[in-house]
């Protein structure tokens, strides 16, 4: 099943028309050593076929249909209206490509126009873009536009150890040719003050975290005073989740804020697809990365939307682009705008408040265990770290074996000085039972894992 | 044949804010059952968000209606060059949906997402094989990200010799814009090289700056001509001899499945776009995956995790199964995650778009090599029929059998004010998707037509029959081309105004 329409006839026609023999003799350009080799694959199979068998090997997974989970660590569990399902299924959408034509491509274009304005709203900045992959390569191209920004000659990145560890490992990634000196998270303890003590003049950005990776909401009053003293860019990874109730990065003077919008309308999906929030203040605009949609007219005098600054872009610039990125996570942003556009501004903040107060209950619970303790003098949102009585591995076999729960991060993985710690996320799809039954297992797996 | 877009939508759409009233709302969330907390104190807290207030109802009428002001493979032929809008079975998009898929943490325990493990592995197999390579990274998120990746990779094998003077990464003429942005991304210089008058890369301006500053060269192939190198094996020759890798952009990979891998033609790494030739959506710009192949010598250098196959029998596995016990199972395998011995890092969070890949896995399981190499040979059949067709009409770039694609010269000698552009615009009025346009940058004019296997003879001849009758238009009556889109929902739109007077957001009436 190739999904191909040719009959014999069709071929026959068409070899006809182009003047020649057979379908091979389109191939005469491939070196004949090379052409037409074995490709050992499995057999083909029927569509009733593969779906037995696509079933069968998903039916592997412990999912989360069937398991309460407390994991996070940015990747969330949020409830996902029905609405979202059935715009996103839309063939107008899903088959689409980038609109090029904006003439018949306004439904694409105007979403995203939509999108960046409540992307704008919720972070408080001027100008939002219409996506970058996910969450860490927005905050990799945040890192490499501030490099922009000072136009090549500042070359100090401060890293805040409360980023998600692998978005400090995308960051690595991405400016490992560029001859950076990358400071702050070697001292996995380092706060805010110590990070700031490392501003110079030679820093092009700081970058922090809040909602940090521990779920600890940081104190931003301040920073960016801090960081435009040393005519630096303040950048902020955020959850837009808790931006229903927090008071947003822009409102504190950040630069750029990005964060992973998965959150918002976009499943688990085991790590994506998801999508990059990426928004600055309008004055960076022109050294932002990444497609932007802008409103116009048609000659007509009629609005209409195009993707526009283009000269900031590859196929413009090529090797002096901003970014070699073309493309944005359309189809995910769309599911973020009719979550954001379904919550309104009340369903926001009773969204972020469940989780918080659910999170909050979850903690206090398990504070009252013997020998559990949840560690950070901070406020938290919708994650808070608990210190173990046995290696958090251990622990989760047990909740999972006995209590079907799939249990906390173990943030002994990327920081060392936090062994035997679990990160814990509470979200509005936890109820109250799941929480108790997390905290009477945990209080039983101690008896039967910790010596 | 005329689109019909004027009679299933009348108007504008609004803007989804000039729709809002406040006090409505479109969800429903549970109510609190547990005890409040105390709240964060008050300057740490937000006053409102601006967000719009909309019924159900309103939600989903507004978006139906946008939803049809756009055109889509489902709704008609889309023979944009070098972008492969081949049709996107269904059956994907149900298999990507399935609730044990999509509903996994990418945190859990491996031994719990065993089936998801299984699935990434048998993939990274496949595309390895279908392209002849060693060794296969899941996790770019798109072809720019692939070529990141590929290009970060070269220069670290490179790094790893000991050979840092090796910054110069060559790109031919008619490359994707992407190539040149990549290679200044990751630290690198390009150096262009021009094309031949056959539409090849130029042997000798080739020759001339191969050397030891050489990282590699990018070449697409077949190339964004719709021509497959004449010269491929020098080319590749002249690279490996100055010490340089040649990195594939497997944008055009749709023309070469069961025709040619890659990995043998003397590649050393590729991107793949899954969204292209492995029919997952495009999503209106995304969801994409770049997988990238690479040769045994630079599977080191990959990106990670991967996902790899343990034998319960031999290996340290702890997949549950007693490991020093007779009776298990010979073949008995599990399946974990491992980071490459001298990776470049992650160039992502987790593992890739498992969604699309799920896709794209059905999609190869379900054609099996036959039904491959049967894509590729109607996606050539088509192209080079449809030039068959067209080119009494328009001038074609190069007198060669082509690929999977081909480019046309919008230029009519009796209308000298038509333009390519004209005539892609007046292709909506006749319901059909323009071509690519005005790229390449090496053809004037250029129309670059890619028509994809899954679409029919009629469907070609009817395009055809477009670029006819649309050649008659530009002499008689040169005016309807040049104020085409009639029948779009809006006419050409104002981009000088939008890049100069920027409205990025929507700022109340």
């Amino acid at each position: 099943m190739s999904y191909v329409p040719h009959t014999d006839a069709d071929r026959a026609e068409m070899l006809a028309a182009i003047g020649v023999e057979a379908v091979e003799d389109l191939f005469h350009d491939v070196p004949a050593a090379q052409r037409f080799p074995d490709l050992d694959l499995p057999d083909p199979l029927s569509e009733m076929e593969i779906m037995a068998e696509l079933q069968a090997i998903s039916e592997e997974n412990l999912d989360l249909g069937h398991f309460t989970s407390f994991l996070g660590a940015g990747a969330y569990q949020h409830y996902v209206p029905r609405i979202v399902d059935h715009v996103i299924s839309r063939s107008e959408f899903y088959t689409a490509y980038t609109p090029y034509q904006p003439e018949i491509s306004q439904g694409t274009l105007q979403s995203i126009f939509e999108y960046q304005s409540m992307i704008c709203a919720l972070t408080g900045v001027e100008v939002a873009n219409a996506s970058h992959y996910d969450g860490a390569t927005s905050t990799a191209e945040a890192v490499v536009m501030a490099l922009n920004v000072a136009r090549g000659k500042r070359k100090r990145v401060i890293l805040s150890p409360g980023v998600h560890p692998e978005y400090r490992a995308v960051i690595r990634t991405y400016v490992q040719g560029m001859d950076l000196d990358i400071v702050g998270d070697d001292d996995l303890t380092a706060d805010l003050n110590d990070l700031a003590a490392l501003l110079d003049k030679d820093t092009a950005c700081l970058v922090v975290q809040s909602p940090n990776f521990f779920g600890e909401i940081e104190d931003l009053a301040g920073l960016a005073e801090k960081v435009q003293a040393a005519r630096a860019l303040l950048i902020v990874v955020t959850d837009p989740i808790s931006l229903g109730m927090l008071k947003p990065p822009g409102e504190y003077g950040a630069d750029i804020v990005v964060g992973e919008g998965q959150a918002l309308g976009n499943g688990l999906n085991y790590g994506g697809p998801y999508l990059g929030l990426f928004a600055c203040r309008e004055k960076h605009v022109r050294k932002m990365a990444g497609r932007l949609v802008g409103e116009t007219v048609d000659t007509e005098g009629r609005r209409g939307f195009v993707l526009t600054l283009s000269t900031r872009e590859q196929h413009i610039r090529r090797e002096r682009a901003t970014s070699n990125i073309c493309t944005n996570q359309a189809l995910c942003a769309l599911a973020t705008s009719v979550h954001l556009a379904a919550l309104g501004p009340a369903g926001m903040r009773k969204l972020a408040e469940l989780c918080y107060h659910k999170a909050h209950y979850a903690a206090s619970r398990i504070a009252a265990l013997d020998r559990f303790q949840v560690v950070g003098q901070k406020p938290f949102f919708k994650e808070f770290v608990v210190r173990c009585p046995a290696p958090v591995k251990a622990i989760n076999d047990y909740l999972l074996a006995e209590w079907g729960i799939i249990g906390g991060y173990d943030l002994g993985k990327d920081y060392p000085h936090l062994e035997d710690h679990m990160l814990i996320c509470v979200t509005e799809v936890i109820s109250k039972e799941e929480i108790e039954a997390l905290a009477d297992a945990l209080s039983e797996a101690v008896e039967e894992v910790a010596s | 044949m005329k689109a019909d877009f004027g009679v299933r939508c009348a108007g504008a759409e609004p803007v989804i804010y000039e729709l809002s009233k406040p006090g409505r709302n479109a969800t429903t969330l549970p109510a609190l059952d547990v005890p409040q907390a105390e709240l964060p104190p008050a300057s740490m807290l937000r006053d409102g968000i601006d967000l719009p207030e909309v019924d159900e109802l309103t939600l989903m009428r507004h978006y139906v209606r946008l939803s049809q002001l756009n055109w889509a493979i489902d709704i008609g032929f889309y023979p944009l060059g070098s972008c492969t809008m081949k049709y996107n079975p269904k059956v994907n998009e149900a298999a990507a949906r399935l609730p044990g898929f999509a509903h996994t943490h990418p945190y859990q325990d491996v031994h719990t997402v065993q089936g998801n493990l299984l699935l990434l592995y048998e993939l990274q197999e496949m595309l390895a094989e279908i392209a002849g390579f060693s060794a296969v990274t899941l996790q770019p998120s798109a072809g720019a990200h692939g070529e990141l990746t590929g290009v970060l990779m070269m220069r670290a094998y490179h790094l790893d010799r000991g050979e840092p003077q090796r910054v110069r990464i060559i790109v031919p003429d008619s490359a994707h814009g992407t190539n040149p942005a990549t290679t200044g991304m990751a630290g690198l210089e390009v150096v262009e090289v021009p094309s031949d008058d056959r539409g090849n890369v130029d042997l000798e301006a080739l020759r001339t700056v191969c050397g030891d500053t050489v990282c590699g060269l990018m070449l697409t192939n077949p190339n964004t001509l719709g021509l497959f190198e004449e010269h491929l094996q020098d080319v590749i020759d002249l690279i490996h001899d100055c010490g340089g890798l040649v990195y594939g952009d497997g944008a055009n990979f749709n023309a070469l499945l069961g025709i040619a891998k890659p990995g043998e033609l003397g590649f050393d790494v590729m991107h793949y776009n899954l969204h292209k030739t492995f029919s997952t959506p495009h999503g209106g710009g995304g969801p994409g995956v770049g997988a990238v192949g690479v040769s045994e010598a630079l599977a080191p250098f990959l990106p990670g995790p991967l996902a790899v196959m343990c034998r319960c029998d031999e290996d340290d596995c702890g997949c549950g199964c007693d490991c020093g016990d007779d009776e298990i199972a010979a073949d008995a395998v599990c399946f974990h995650l491992a980071m490459p011995e001298k990776s470049i890092g992650r160039v992502k969070a987790f593992y890739g778009n498992f969604g699309v890949l799920v896709r794209a896995y059905t999609y190869i399981r379900m054609l099996g090599a036959a039904g491959l190499r049967e894509v590729s040979e109607m996606a050539v059949l088509n192209a080079n029929y449809l030039k068959s067709q067209v080119q009494g009409l328009y001038p074609i770039s190069h007198d060669r059998i082509h690929m999977h694609e081909f480019v046309a010269k919008g230029i009519i000698p009796d209308a000298p004010d038509v333009h390519a552009l004209d005539i892609a615009k007046r292709l909506i009025d006749y319901g059909f998707h323009p071509p690519t346009n005005y790229f390449p940058l090496i053809v004037p004019e250029a129309l670059m037509i890619e028509p994809t296997e899954t679409e029919s003879k009629e469907t070609l001849d009817a395009f055809a029959a477009a670029l006819r009758a649309i050649r008659g238009e530009a002499v008689t009556d040169p005016e309807v081309l040049h104020e085409a889109p009639h029948s779009a929902p809006v006419r050409r739109l104002d981009e000088v105004r939008a890049a100069r007077q920027p409205v990025l957001r929507w700022q109340g009436d």
